[in-house]
């Protein structure tokens, strides 16, 4: 049953040419979105391995995503397709240990789209908030790893 | 004379051949056997008894046999290479020359995949043509397939099936060739509904002179329902069943009339291989309908069964 | 190459019931290049047996290493530090690399996370396909390169069977995938080849003694062993 008391701490994967560059309109667009989501900037969703999305998990995050170019428009080519497979490879897992597959997701997104950016942040948040702390969270305590671990995994990088 | 049994004295002395099939129960109660023997005794030549048939396990092929020919049923025992080993064929076929059964068909042996013990390792020592040969050296030369002499040799008729409809087509009538090279001495083929298809390997097969060397049978499945018909050609593989046929089967009524139509079907087709010039015999599998035989062989103008010295 | 599947999670979790303190032990080579077992798949699998001893509130210590190859005593030398902190490894190398670790690692207690299931190649990137049956007897000089031992599914040597239909055996893959029907590609392969008196000899029985039928095999190089 959702726990509608606590705040979701999630982890988002966002690609520098798009997801990162949508965030930062969204910020000079003075748009509201959750401060639960944490950034950390990718050159490319394709960077993204399935162990940076268990990781994030493991180290208590309620909900991670990864945010990147719209379909055909990487700028990579193809690295946000690579991240679409291996977030839905990482659901199965999910599956497979018992933990709810709604908790990855697969976000795209342009550069000029600071509303979209916006909105996905208060959905993917809202979602997690409805599903309830994740179930490693135990008795519900706070995020237990601080993000750097995890980001020492990939490129760190805090909007300003 | 390789063994004097029913089935090749019919064919030495120029009969054309009938034998059908008879599955043995999943059960040890012989009886079954035994009244499928006194049904078809008298009706045909020789019966096929099948030996762990689609990889179910049944009563085996060997004491089955034995309880046909107690009951008046020369029968021709089968032997998969699925199941054993060249030793264990080899002990079985001295087994069986003991209890004095002569015809043998040697088969590859359908996969174990199909039957009710999928789990079972396959044993696939030897395969149909190295067993035909193992056979024929044990009643030629004398030897076991390791070179010993054997002492009293096994009198075997060897008998293998060959599917004219499988592939690649272009090569059925040499695999028929390389049978007989390996020394069968009749065979029986997969059932057939496509007949010019049928034909047409015949032809093939009279081009190399083959059934001059083995005696072929045609085999044939009656059909016992428009259902049957339209199983046997969507959902078995390798079958050929024409539209046509499936057609008048499902123009008739379901139940009696149907099976009647099958009957007649099979009737009619036996006649018009008997026709084909190289065709030796007819081998009916009646599966589960070994009621339905005597009348077909009747039906079909070859009752009663010459009687051979 | 050797391949191997990782076993379903829940048999891992069977396996590793009671077991708090465990190593995941990838090996870069074989299972490394099937993408079953190496590195990158240990660290994965060790990170999902946390999340999963996490979510249901049990306390785990489980890590992952891997070797450059673990049917090496060498290459073992060099994780066997690790190995010493851990009572129970779990290893995703072949069942070769396995129980070169059972064996040196006498005191540990060395579990498959694997099965490995074949000699495989692949075919296409992320496809694998067996190849070879280790018969200890290759004949495929005889049969245009392709293996009848392993190939076909009755191992016939004198093939096909009355099964083959449109170059498809007649047995299907456990999710209802077509296998070729190995004798139809011989078949073709020596026709184009203008073999075709091959396809009429009579090949004789195998001799299994050469396989493992006949017992674990052995093999030395007296020339290169030490002096």
């Amino acid at each position: 049953m959702a726990d509608h008391d606590f705040e979701p701490e999630i982890i988002v994967f966002a690609c520098h040419y798009c997801a990162y560059a949508a965030a930062d309109l969204a910020g000079s667009m003075r748009l509201q979105y959750p401060t639960n989501i944490r950034m950390i900037k990718l050159p490319c969703t394709g960077k993204l391995e399935i162990i940076h999305l268990l990781k994030a998990l493991e180290a208590g995050a309620d909900g991670v995503y990864a945010a990147g170019c719209m379909e055909g428009e990487c700028h990579y080519l193809k690295g946000n397709l690579w991240a679409r497979k291996r977030v839905e490879y990482a659901k199965t897992l999910l599956v497979e240990l018992g933990i709810e597959p709604e908790r990855v997701e697969m976000y795209n997104m342009s550069s000029a789209m600071g509303a979209r950016f916006a909105e996905v942040a208060n959905e993917f948040t809202e979602r997690i908030r409805q599903l309830g702390p994740s179930p490693l969270r135990g008795d519900g305590a706070a995020l237990d790893v601080v993000p750097a671990t995890v980001a020492a995994t990939a490129e760190e990088g805090q909007p300003t | 004379m390789k063994s004097g049994s029913n089935l090749e004295k019919i064919f030495e002395a120029g009969k054309f051949a009938v034998t059908a099939e008879c599955g043995p129960p999943k059960s040890a109660d012989g009886n079954v056997i035994v009244d499928k023997a006194k049904l078809l005794s008298g009706v045909v030549d020789a019966a096929n008894i099948t030996d762990n048939q689609t990889a179910v396990v049944r009563l085996c092929s060997m004491v089955s046999a034995h309880l046909a020919a107690d009951n008046g049923l020369e029968p021709i025992m089968q032997m998969t290479c699925r199941d054993r080993n060249r030793l264990a064929m080899q002990a079985d076929i001295l087994g069986a020359a003991a209890l004095g059964i002569k015809n043998i068909l040697c088969l590859t042996g359908d996969h174990g995949c199909f039957g009710n013990h999928p789990q079972a390792k396959g044993v696939f020592d030897l395969d149909s043509i190295q067993l035909i040969r193992m056979y024929k050296n044990m009643r030629d030369e004398k030897i076991f397939d390791c070179g010993e002499e054997i002492s009293v040799a096994p009198q075997l008729y060897i008998g293998c099936a060959e599917n004219p409809f499988a592939d690649p087509f272009e090569f059925r009538a040499l695999r028929l060739q390389k049978k007989v090279n390996a020394g069968v001495d009749f065979i029986q083929t997969q059932c057939i509904f496509n007949i010019p298809k049928f034909k047409k390997w015949m032809e093939e097969v009279r081009a190399l002179g083959l059934h001059k060397e083995v005696r072929i049978m045609a085999g044939l499945t009656p059909l016992k329902g428009a259902g049957m018909a339209k199983y046997m050609k969507n959902f078995v593989p390798g079958m050929d069943v024409p539209d046509e046929i499936v057609e008048r089967m499902a123009a008739v009524e379901k139940g009696e009339p149907q099976q009647a139509e099958g009957k007649k079907i099979a009737v009619e087709m036996i006649k018009e291989l008997a026709e084909v010039e190289g065709v030796a015999g007819v081998h009916i599998m009646a599966v589960e309908w070994e009621i339905a035989v005597p009348e077909i062989v009747a039906a079909a103008g070859l009752s009663p069964r010459p009687a051979v010295a | 190459m050797i391949t191997a599947e990782r076993k379903p999670l829940d048999e891992l979790l069977a396996m590793l019931e009671g077991k708090d303190k465990v190593l995941v032990a990838g090996c870069d080579t074989c299972v490394a290049v099937c993408l079953t077992g190496g590195e990158k798949e240990a660290e994965i699998l060790a990170s999902e047996l946390r999340i999963k001893a996490k979510a249901d509130g049990r306390s785990v210590q489980i890590e992952h290493t891997s070797a450059i190859r673990q049917c090496e005593w060498e290459y073992l030398d060099m994780i066997a530090g690790k190995v010493a902190e851990f009572p129970v490894v779990l290893s995703m190398a072949c069942g070769i690399g396995i129980q070169s670790m059972a064996e040196k690692f006498a005191d540990t207690y060395v579990l498959p996370a694997v099965n490995t299931n074949m000699l495989g190649m692949p075919q296409e990137h992320a496809v694998w396909l067996e190849r070879c049956g280790a018969c200890g007897d290759c004949v495929l000089a005889d049969t245009g390169g392709i293996c009848p031992v392993v190939r076909c599914s009755k191992s016939l040597m004198n093939g096909p069977c009355g099964g083959s239909h449109a170059g498809l055996c007649e047995v299907t893959g456990p999710n209802k995938e077509e296998i070729p029907c190995a004798w139809a590609l011989i078949y073709d392969k020596l026709m184009a080849q203008g073999r075709q008196e091959k396809l009429m000899e009579i090949t004789p029985p195998k001799d299994w003694s050469k396989s493992s039928s006949g017992g674990p095999r052995k093999m030395v190089r007296e020339e290169a062993k030490p002096v």
